[in-house]
């Protein structure tokens, strides 16, 4: 057998290497729950230095190479994603350092780090798939362990919920989707992405696979009508895990979503880009009206996630390569925005236990500088100059409507009307609102700051450097 | 560095040093420096390009730079300036300083209020110098927002509901602005978003610019005031603080003008005479509903709102004529309500701040008690009459003078209509005066009132002298934007 093609699963190794050294410190260094002020050693540091590591390996474009026969495609706009991804997982490492101090958690840290990382890597294998069982694998790699995530805070009510819903409608899409890769392999009697498209034809039977696969896709992206679960799950998991879910998870679905439609799909270009018009108006509409009512913030967080979904989708349905770049571009921004504004929800509802919009006013007369991050974060996810949000929304809409989308991108415009007010509403709670019993004043840890940091970084930078927009650009295909 | 980045610079610059400020002095320190440097090189650059045009300079724009920014969609930051940027650069940076003058005394939260105000301008300034179809749009978004919380925090009255339909309001239109933008870039071929390339190119189709013309004017005719989608204005002036009120009514309205002429008209020149009728019959009824409107208000930042949208519909309505003499109008309209309604606003808000009313039924007998503020409101009571001698005349005789030339019936009896504004204006403006200036102070507590302080004084006179000079020596600046103006008209003919 050649090893040496093990090589072009650099990423993968790299982040094997960093959970089997967590896992091996966490067994040496795991504190005893049983004695009092049993000290931890894990500290936060360490997962951090070697996600760091792992993402500088990750950033370093291989060439285009294949392995185990064409099981494994690599190439550089693969493994652009998979660093967008992990910088995501970093910084979210960085936002549950304090959330993972509390007494319940603090004996089950390790776990914390590894379940992520895990999916990460089964993410990893997702994007990089090249056969639909690869394909599969990844895809349940990364949705088992998540849902022990979401469950993570077992003994509050909230979360242990939250995890069975995810879990059960996480098996309900694989099943879906399942079927759909089966009745794929039906018609045309493999399995290989390369193979695939010299045979689809569009047949009736090949539609129904198609509509199977999307809907599995779709629970993942949660696209609306898929996304029932999303607003508890979102609600009732741990805020850091809501986060990662949000953004990572969802980042990567819909990557692999554009790339499976273009290698596999790309003969029935026609039928899926009409699913994908109507499922895109109806995610972004549909998310953006029940935003605008939650009082809940993680809620409200939930739906504006669906709806930015929807906002992804318009790079999916254009098919060319501008709509990759901006596809992946607009996740790398959202990715900053979203995170920045769970940072900052992370940290309040661990320092005062507050959650609503409410609870919010007058957050800016005793915080302001988490209040105008906040601020900032919310500017870009509606697509404010000069913030990137407003750069990465206009490329995709670009992308969409220069694959002659027109209305469809007027729809989208229209909603980020809407989706402008819900956002206000937070802004107007902290800025505007007065109240009697405002969140106290206080200080966040290093970690936290290190997160907002970053995120409010890529924010301002993204839109001014526009490097990054072309070195995606030049990776990026199409149809 | 390329002489109108300045422009965007010197705001940059002032935003950071506000960051750093510690105290309110260092705060005023850095508006006053900052505003200052910004007119200066207004002066300096209207200077500059007179002189370059005497000299012969013959480009449509001078000044020009370009740098390559996002290359796979051809964004480039590129700029530019003619006669009428040069002019609206000069109003804002006036603006800006008396804006900085009037909002002296502004308590709490000094810092950020400034901060945004700093923000607003830069877009401002921007959105004047850019010649790249999506610089100039960002920087158009960049001045809408931070009125939301520039109204929201520091606002009066019912400041939440109006800021929150402001903004709404706005970035409705610019949904449909940018729609109608990547209308443009696509349908003349996607190979540039600079509008000198687009408009040498010319070969957008007739069938797209019937839909991307309506599109685009409608999102810039919303911050224009553009009836029926003017209801911002009145909440939004009314509740806005002083210095904001001016800016917004002073300038930002403006950007909603000079984009309907330099982006829909010049880039879709057959739509526009094809579909122009329509606007035209909507910016005459901006014209003349809002000098009704503004005869039955009773609190005096909304007298001078709907005054303002008659007077912005009076500028988009000139451009709709698509001549010389008029679009000439309409751009001294630009500076003339720019200048008048800021020195209106920032009047109101000192007597606001005085009285703590603005309503006209509980204000009489000001002239004894502050006459420096009430000879001053008298004077931008005429001039927003029109009184000869100051801005108001020179820009609406040369719009009605132009608008006239306009051979056919329909575009004649339109311009009939809107002259009745100017009766219906002496109307509101000369009863009010009456009403609040003159007769016995019935409330005895206003006796007590103090008259101007001295940076009441400085944000008032500059915008006086303005405003007189521009009435008593217009010929520079006319012949100055009127050849600007003719390339872009030429296009109709």
């Amino acid at each position: 057998m050649d090893y040496s093609q093990f090589f072009v699963l650099k990423e993968e190794l790299s982040l094997i290497a960093v959970i089997v050294i967590l896992f091996i410190a966490d067994l040496f260094f795991c504190p005893d729950a049983h004695k009092e002020g049993g000290k931890t050693h894990l500290n936060t540091m360490l997962p951090v230095i070697l996600l760091v590591i792992h993402t500088l390996i990750t950033i370093v474009p291989g060439p285009v190479a294949e392995a185990f026969g064409g099981m494994y495609h690599n190439g550089p706009i693969q493994s652009i994603v998979k660093s967008i991804l992990s910088i995501g997982t970093l910084i979210v490492f960085l936002m549950a350092h304090e959330w993972l101090r509390r007494p319940d958690t603090i004996i089950k840290q390790g776990e914390f780090y590894i379940l992520t990382l895990s999916t990460l890597l089964g993410m990893y294998f997702m994007i990089s798939a090249g056969h639909f069982l690869m394909f599969f694998i990844g895809l349940e790699t990364a949705s088992v362990p998540m849902a022990a995530l979401v469950a993570f805070d077992k003994y509050r009510h909230h979360s242990a919920e939250a995890g069975a819903k995810y879990i059960l409608t996480a098996l309900f899409s694989s099943g879906l989707l399942l079927y759909g890769i089966s009745m794929i392999y039906g018609t045309v009697g493999t399995l290989y992405f390369n193979d695939i498209p010299a045979h689809i034809s569009g047949n009736a039977m090949q539609i129904m696979a198609f509509v199977f696969f999307f809907a599995g896709m779709g629970f993942k992206i949660s696209l609306v009508p898929f996304h029932l679960w999303t607003a508890d799950v979102y609600e009732g998991a741990p805020s850091t895990v809501t986060a990662y879910l949000s953004v990572v998870s969802k980042g990567s679905a819909a990557f692999v979503l554009m790339t499976v439609l273009i290698k596999v799909f790309a003969p029935m270009v026609a039928q899926w880009q009409e699913v994908l018009y109507w499922v895109i108006i109806a995610s972004i509409t549909l998310a953006n009206l029940f935003a605008l009512r939650q009082e809940n913030l993680k809620r409200l967080m939930a739906f504006s996630s669906i709806s930015q979904a929807g906002y992804i989708m318009l790079g999916v349905i254009s098919g060319t390569s501008q709509g990759m770049a901006s596809l992946v571009y607009y996740i790398l921004i959202y990715l900053f925005a979203n995170l920045a504004v769970f940072t900052v929800i992370t940290i309040i509802a661990l320092r005062s236990q507050r959650f609503t919009l409410e609870e919010y006013n007058g957050l800016y007369t005793t915080n302001p500088k988490l209040a105008f991050l906040m601020t900032l974060s919310l500017f870009s996810l509606a697509g404010i100059p000069p913030f990137a949000g407003f750069f990465s929304k206009f490329f995709i809409f670009a992308a969409a409507f220069h694959s002659g989308f027109h209305l469809l991108v007027f729809i989208a415009l229209v909603n980020t009307v809407l989706s402008l007010y819900y956002y206000l509403k937070i802004v107007k709670a902290m800025y505007i609102n007065k109240s009697e019993d405002p969140i106290v004043s206080f200080r966040s840890d290093n970690y936290t700051r290190a997160s907002l940091v970053i995120c409010t970084f890529g924010i301002i930078a993204l839109s001014f450097v526009s490097i990054i927009y072309q070195y995606i650009d030049k990776f990026s295909f199409g149809l | 560095m390329n002489l109108l980045s300045i422009f965007v610079f010197i705001p940059m610059l002032m935003l950071f040093g506000l960051w750093l400020s510690r105290n309110i002095k260092q705060i005023r320190a850095v508006m006053v420096t900052g505003a200052s440097a910004l007119l200066i090189s207004a002066v300096v650059l209207t200077i500059a390009y007179l002189n370059a045009r005497h000299n012969g300079a013959t480009g449509e724009m001078l000044f020009q730079a370009d740098i390559p920014w996002f290359p796979a969609l051809h964004v480039h930051y590129s700029v530019g300036v003619d006669g009428i940027s040069v002019a609206m650069l000069l109003l804002s940076s006036i603006i800006v300083l008396t804006g900085t003058f009037a909002s002296w005394r502004l308590q709490p939260l000094t810092k950020e209020y400034f901060l945004w105000f700093t923000l607003l301008s830069a877009g401002v300034f921007g959105f004047f110098i850019s010649t790249d179809l999506f610089t100039m749009f960002m920087f158009y978004e960049v001045a809408l927002i931070p009125m939301y919380l520039l109204i929201g925090v520091w606002g009066s009255g019912k400041k939440e509901y109006a800021a929150m339909k402001l903004t709404l309001m706005l970035m409705g239109g610019s949904a449909f602005l940018l729609i109608g933008i990547l209308g443009i870039y696509y349908g003349s071929g996607g190979t540039t978003m600079n509008l000198l390339e687009i408009a040498k190119l010319h070969n957008i189709p007739i069938a797209q610019q019937r839909i991307w013309f309506p599109l685009t004017f409608l999102g810039f005719g919303v911050l224009g005031a553009l009836f029926p989608f003017h209801t911002w204005s009145p909440d939004g002036h009314a509740s806005a603080p002083t210095a904001v009120s001016m800016l917004h009514a002073g300038v930002l309205m403006k950007l909603g003008g000079y984009g309907c002429f330099r982006i829909a008209m010049y880039l879709m020149p057959e739509a526009a005479q094809e579909l122009g009728w329509i606007f035209l019959i909507l910016t005459g009824i901006s014209v003349v509903y809002g000098a009704f409107s503004a005869c039955v208000q009773t609190d005096l930042k909304y007298i001078n709102a709907y005054s303002s949208v008659s007077h912005c519909g009076l500028v988009l309505f000139a451009i709709l004529m698509m001549n010389q003499t008029a679009c000439t109008g309409a751009v001294l309209q630009m500076l003339s309500h720019g200048l008048m309604t800021a020195l209106f606003f920032a009047l109101i808000g000192m007597i606001y701040g005085r009285t703590h009313t603005r309503d006209v039924r509980e204000l009489s007998g000001l002239m004894k008690i502050m006459p420096f503020l009430s000879v001053c409101y008298v004077i931008a009571g005429l001039a927003n009459l029109g009184l000869p001698g100051l801005s108001g005349f020179i820009a609406e005789m040369t719009i009605f003078n132009g608008a006239f030339q306009h051979p056919d019936v329909f575009h004649r009896t339109w311009t009939i209509i809107a002259c009745t504004s100017i009766v219906i204006t002496a109307v509101y403006i000369l009863r009010l005066v009456g009403k609040i200036l003159y007769g016995t102070c019935t409330n005895k507590h206003h006796l007590t009132l103090t008259d101007a302080t001295w940076d009441e004084r400085t944000a008032v006179i500059i915008l006086i002298v303005c405003v007189a000079g521009l009435g008593l020596a217009p010929l520079w600046i006319s012949n100055m934007i009127g050849d600007s103006v003719s390339p872009l008209v030429a296009i109709f003919n």
